[in-house]
């Protein structure tokens, strides 16, 4: 076995390969760019070597950088991780060269398995199921039906030079098929000067699920299972699960060993992916394999118990796999969600920033629930702008998917992230989804579901009731302490009452409070009651209550009158008022917020680059008005609406932040 | 006899009803409270005693005679925050706009005088139209009468004003000369002359909001400390004050039950400090994190916020914060941020409020407007702020604490109890580049030269161990453990005892 290995990675695979390879009794070493000099893995590791600026493209995927780390500690493996160099066979080349072992398939299996053509073209020869289509020349509309017929409808008809949906048609019976055909040709012969049409199976219901190999280089391989990836945002993965809520035992193992052949075509050894496309009928096909670690490998690990990084050293040690298909059988259900530095309530805009707090749920192993948070950040710590904006992996196990989805539900609540923007109550509001429940998902559940992004979950009334009942209960403590300040009148003491009025999403609740030594019951005017019990005290940021049988987490911040609750993906003001209080507040006028609809807004912090217009120019709609750094990425802001500069607030080299007026206009 | 007990109830009925009905409606269509609406909240539920309700003018000319309301325009009396006392007046708009006759001064009077007899503080809740015209000079004796008092009780009782609606002309004076300035937005100004005696005397157009509104008092002009959006909001703020402030001068400050560890660690504090000396990070994380439950009642947020002013808790306990924030014109020392902190620091220190001070500040601010508008007179306020304040005095020094602003910050030869600095901090009397550049003047032609003395310099002084070698500093600290060293530093001068030199008053550069 390895004595010495070096990560070449950074973030939560960097921490997460570190923490097994110490398991083993391996020494590690980190590689850091400048913007990682503190980053927790660096920290982990019990060496680390500085390989260049923050920059990826001058640090973690420099080979020749990787390579100086090695040489400096004697490094005898390199795990790559995920991303950055893990799938690039001129690194696989360079380790084998200098006599390094790299913790990944050989370099032939990297190379047949990267490109789209030969990687399709060798599933298929090791039986694999390849998206049914023919690509060719077709000569006329008849051909054009005979060929769907072969393939079974739905067809999807394309373009072969086309692109973005131009020149597409999907058929379902041979007359829609000769029609798009027809205007499909047309339109690629407008728009493209290439008429050539190509024809596949479309699948309907997409999900993404893929099977976890595993093999060694004795021409061993296995399979563990699969994944559920379909809850994606843009082709970014966010939120998997083991096993998928959709296969059953015989797909399941057809999958399994069709990926298992298509591994032993390219003498795979280590741990990989393939990835198949699974329509409504369960007909699944081969999309690509990923020759490296997933990002959700964990709940793979949480539902075989097998160590894959271990698996993966051992392999590239030389090792026999010790597993065989027998030893592998899939026990309970895990979730895993993603934790973004990405704004949901700005449409994901990544963010960045200090992360002023940081503070997980707490890990735990038991026979009914498993908490397992993977990360790479910490307290104090920096999002910077230069790598994946993924800052945790946030997996629950439980016996049922039921469980593992409860216990998610809680652990989300319970995680506390502040000072940058994140997707927390997005993930949350994901897990309470009806359709995401029933495990009725594709890939487009995210474009279907939210199709004009995210606004907060709307909470259930029972859950508002909850609430209400949970913040009754925590004003009356912290007003009672309020009333305990030293320098009060003796016997004449303010008396906090029991009734009060609770104010939140467009629901007022008359309630009264009877307190006792265990806790407090919360009595709705209007019927119903609660019992709420919690350690809580004035000033923690987040309460646990046990109200009725229910565990409930709860962020809370205290406001004027009451609190900000954030639960279950809402973001709520809630109001705990006297009646008094309340029928006064009722005067109170609703503000409307100042109207933007003439300014131009910052959307991200940043650093103005350049200002196109000027005062008192007219500009038309879409017109350039300035550009924005942000992420190392420049951002062209441009008119809503045809206007007259007004006024320009900000110029070359101003920072900028969230919701800075930059403009405004007549 | 029943017949006589009834007519106190109908008189004390007449006289809730202010200015009728209709005017109360009014008050309410603008999004305002009544006077004793707004005392309701204020104080603790059944707590309040009014005087002098059946109170009315005497004023006999233009017709006043017809029309006497009982209370005169303004409730006041006394009732509790808490549990403990307060004394109060709340202008009544619905009674002739709220106007201050003779009487309604000798109302307002009564409660200050009895508030400094009895030691507790007084709260003015403003809504008033002005002095009443048809009482003349007589109108005028009774602000006069209201503004020696303001002046007697300073430093005395706490004396907080809360803007509800207009408040122009010389009654601005009486709230001038209080602690606190609390203004409701959109729907209080104050301003010297309104807007139409602006446009007759400098043509100048501005609108009442612009001249004299919550923002500009509060971003503009420091008149006021803080503003609000509505009444219950600002009523709320004053109870949360009031909360924090002790009741009077011979009284220690409050403290209440806390639920937060002195010992609390914070990681996070260890990596706020940038390695890029000239890169920003905001101090209200550090005030956050060494506050009891994070909660921090920031005064004057919206003004020179290149210093920040406020109070926490430490365990329970009020303490004063001032300090330099490195996000707005990296925390210099100006005269806008010199005064404002010179202003809180002596409140602290009238009322026995420990303070707290933290320090990364880069010197003050160079240029012909800060010299010609006399930062050296302003800036001094400060100096002389901390130098004459007797309370219980703790720094920290978390970056830069250079030159004479090294000072002015509550540093060890103005009698700061302890002096604490983190390891990131650089005690100089300028950075390393400026020292270089005048110390080796000769050498500027030759940058490799200049790049190996300012690392000479960084090395040498770009740290806290010069001062601490001198006892400048009493202990360089980490920083996660600030919260807990503060908190100690603290409680070992619950019992600090020092005076000043009798004199009748200082002579502070105002």
């Amino acid at each position: 076995m390895f004595k010495k290995i070096l990560i070449a990675n950074r973030g939560e695979i960097a921490c997460r390969v570190i923490k097994t390879a110490r398991r083993m009794g391996i020494a590690t070493v980190a590689v850091y760019s400048d913007a990682d000099k503190h980053a927790l893995h660096v920290r982990m590791a019990d060496e680390a070597v500085h390989i260049g600026p923050a920059p990826a493209n001058q640090s973690y995927i420099v080979i020749d950088n990787i390579l100086a780390a090695i040489r400096e500690t004697g490094a005898e493996a390199v795990h790559p991780g995920y991303g950055f160099l893990s799938e690039n066979p001129k690194f696989a080349a360079a380790l084998e060269k200098e006599g390094v072992a790299f913790i990944g398939p050989p370099k032939g299996a990297i190379e047949a398995m990267g490109d789209k053509i030969t990687s399709k073209k060798l599933a298929k020869e090791a039986g694999v199921n390849t998206v049914p289509g023919v690509m060719g020349l077709i000569e006329d509309a008849d051909e054009a039906v005979k060929i769907s017929q072969e393939i079974g409808y739905p067809v999807m008809i394309k373009a072969s030079a086309g692109g973005g949906g131009k020149g597409m048609r999907i058929a379902w019976n041979d007359e829609e098929a000769r029609e798009g055909f027809q205007s499909s040709k047309n339109e690629a012969a407008s728009s493209f000067g290439d008429d050539r049409i190509f024809i596949e199976k479309f699948v309907t219901q997409p999900r993404h699920i893929e099977i976890q190999v595993l093999g060694d280089s004795h021409g061993n391989c296995i399979y563990l299972g699969e994944r559920e990836c379909s809850i994606q945002r843009r082709n970014q993965k966010v939120i998997e699960e083991a096993p998928s809520p959709f296969l059953d035992e015989e797909t399941r193992k057809a999958m399994g060993e069709q990926a298992c052949a298509l591994a032993r075509a390219v003498d795979y050894c280590s741990a990989g992916t393939v990835e198949f496309i699974v329509d409504g009928d369960k007909n699944f096909y081969f999309l690509e394999m990923n020759t490296r670690l997933q990002v959700e490998h964990p709940v793979t690990e949480l539902i075989t118990g097998v160590d894959l990084v271990e698996q993966m050293i051992r392999v590239a040690a030389g090792e026999t796999l010790a597993l065989t298909q027998d030893d592998i059988s899939l026990d309970g259900w895990a979730i895993e969600s993603r934790l973004y530095a990405e704004d949901p309530y700005r449409n994901f805009l990544p963010s960045i920033g200090r992360l002023t707090r940081y503070r997980p749920p707490e890990e735990a192993v038991g026979d009914t629930a498993v908490v397992r948070n993977d990360t790479g950040v910490f307290e104090g710590g920096e999002i910077s702008m230069y790598y994946d904006p993924m800052i945790a992996k946030l997996c629950t196990w439980g016996p049922t998917r039921a469980d593992a989805l409860e216990g998610m539900r809680d652990a989300l609540d319970g995680f506390e992230v502040e000072g940058i923007g994140h997707n927390l109550p997005f993930l949350s509001a994901v897990m309470d989804h009806p359709r995401f429940i029933s495990g009725d998902i594709t890939t487009a559940f995210i474009a279907e579901e939210y199709p004009d992004g995210f606004a907060g979950a709307e909470l259930p009334e029972p859950v508002l009731r909850q609430l209400a009942s949970a913040a009754a209960a925590m004003h009356r403590v912290s007003e009672i302490r309020a009333a305990r300040v030293s320098g009060r009148m003796s016997n004449h003491e303010r008396e906090v009452g029991a009734d009060w009025v609770v104010s939140l999403a467009g629901h007022d609740y008359p309630v009264t409070i009877a307190a006792d030594r265990e806790g407090s019951t919360v009595k709705f005017a209007h019927g119903g009651q609660h019992r709420v019990a919690s350690d809580w005290k004035p000033g923690m940021p987040l309460a646990v209550l046990d109200i009725d049988a229910d565990r409930v987490v709860i962020k809370a911040e205290p406001v004027p009158l009451g609190y900000r609750m954030r639960h279950r993906g809402a973001d709520l003001i809630v109001k705990v008022q006297t009646p008094r209080q309340f029928e006064l507040s009722q005067h109170m006028l609703e503000k409307v917020p100042p109207d933007t609809s003439k300014m131009l807004l910052c959307p991200m912090p940043g650093l103005m680059v350049s200002v196109a217009v000027e005062q008192g120019q007219e500009v038309q709609e879409g017109q350039v008005l300035c550009t924005v750094e942000a992420m190392k990425m420049e951002n062209v802001l441009r008119a809503e609406r045809q206007a007259v500069v007004a006024k320009i607030n900000a110029g070359a080299g101003d920072s900028l932040a969230v919701d800075d007026v930059i403009m405004e206009f007549e | 006899m029943k017949d006589i007990l009834q007519e106190l109830e109908t008189r004390r009925d007449q006289a809730r009803l202010g200015g009728g009905e209709k005017r109360v409606d009014g008050q309410h269509a603008k999004g305002k409270l009544t006077a004793r609406e707004r005392l309701e909240l204020l104080l603790d539920p059944g707590s309040f005693e009014e005087f002098d309700m059946f109170v009315a003018h005497r004023c006999t000319d233009f017709g006043m005679q017809e029309s006497r309301p009982y209370g005169d325009g303004v409730v006041t009396g006394w009732g509790t925050i808490n549990g403990r006392m307060v004394y109060v007046f709340s202008q009544d708009f619905t009674v002739m706009g709220g106007s201050v006759s003779e009487t309604h001064g000798q109302k307002i009077c009564k409660i200050m005088d009895m508030a400094m007899q009895n030691g507790a503080p007084v709260i003015g809740l403003n809504d008033s139209g002005g002095a009443r015209i048809q009482e003349g000079v007589a109108s005028l004796a009774a602000y006069g009468e209201v503004f020696q008092r303001n002046i007697e009780a300073s430093g005395v009782i706490p004396q907080i004003s809360v803007i509800m609606g207009p408040c122009a002309g010389g009654a601005v004076y009486s709230p001038a000369m209080t602690d606190f300035i609390f203004m409701v937005k959109d729907s209080s100004y104050m301003f010297v002359t309104g807007p139409d005696v602006v446009k007759t005397v400098t043509n100048e157009v501005v609108t009442a909001e612009e001249l004299g509104g919550a923002k500009t008092h509060t971003s503009k002009s420091s008149v006021a400390d803080a503003a609000f959006e509505n009444d219950m909001e600002a009523l709320m703020e004053v109870r949360r004050l009031i909360d924090m402030l002790p009741l009077n001068n011979r009284e220690r400050p409050p403290h209440r039950p806390f639920f937060d560890d002195p010992d609390r660690v914070e990681t996070a504090l260890d990596t706020i400090v940038p390695e890029n000396p000239n890169q920003p990070y905001d101090m209200k994380e550090v005030v956050r994190s060494v506050a009891d439950e994070g909660d921090f009642n920031e005064m004057q947020a919206d003004f020179a916020k290149n210093i920040i002013t406020g109070f926490i808790r430490l365990e329970g306990q009020t303490v004063g914060v001032v300090a330099n924030q490195p996000m707005v014109l990296a925390g210099v020392l100006d005269i806008d941020s010199a005064r404002k902190a010179a202003r809180f620091v002596r409140f602290c220190d009238c009322f026995e409020i420990p303070i707290l001070t933290f320090v990364d500040v880069p010197g003050f601010l160079p240029g012909t407007k800060q010299e010609y508008d006399g930062i050296i007179k302003h800036g001094a306020k400060l100096l002389f702020a901390y130098g004459e304040a007797t309370v219980p005095k703790v720094t920290v020094i978390t970056r830069k604490a250079y030159g004479g602003a090294y000072v002015v910050m509550s540093s060890k030869h103005l009698r700061g109890d302890f002096n604490y600095a983190w390891p990131t901090s650089e005690v100089a009397v300028m950075g390393a580049k400026g020292a270089t550049e005048i110390l080796y003047r000769s050498e500027l032609g030759d940058p490799d030269k200049i790049a190996r003395r300012t690392k000479d310099y960084e090395d040498r002084f770009a740290n806290p161990f010069v001062a601490a070698e001198r006892g400048f500093i009493d202990e360089v600290i980490q920083p996660r453990s600030t919260r807990k060293r503060v908190c100690r530093a603290f409680a070992s001068l619950r019992t600090k005892t020092r005076g000043m030199p009798w004199k009748k008053h200082d002579n502070i550069p105002l």
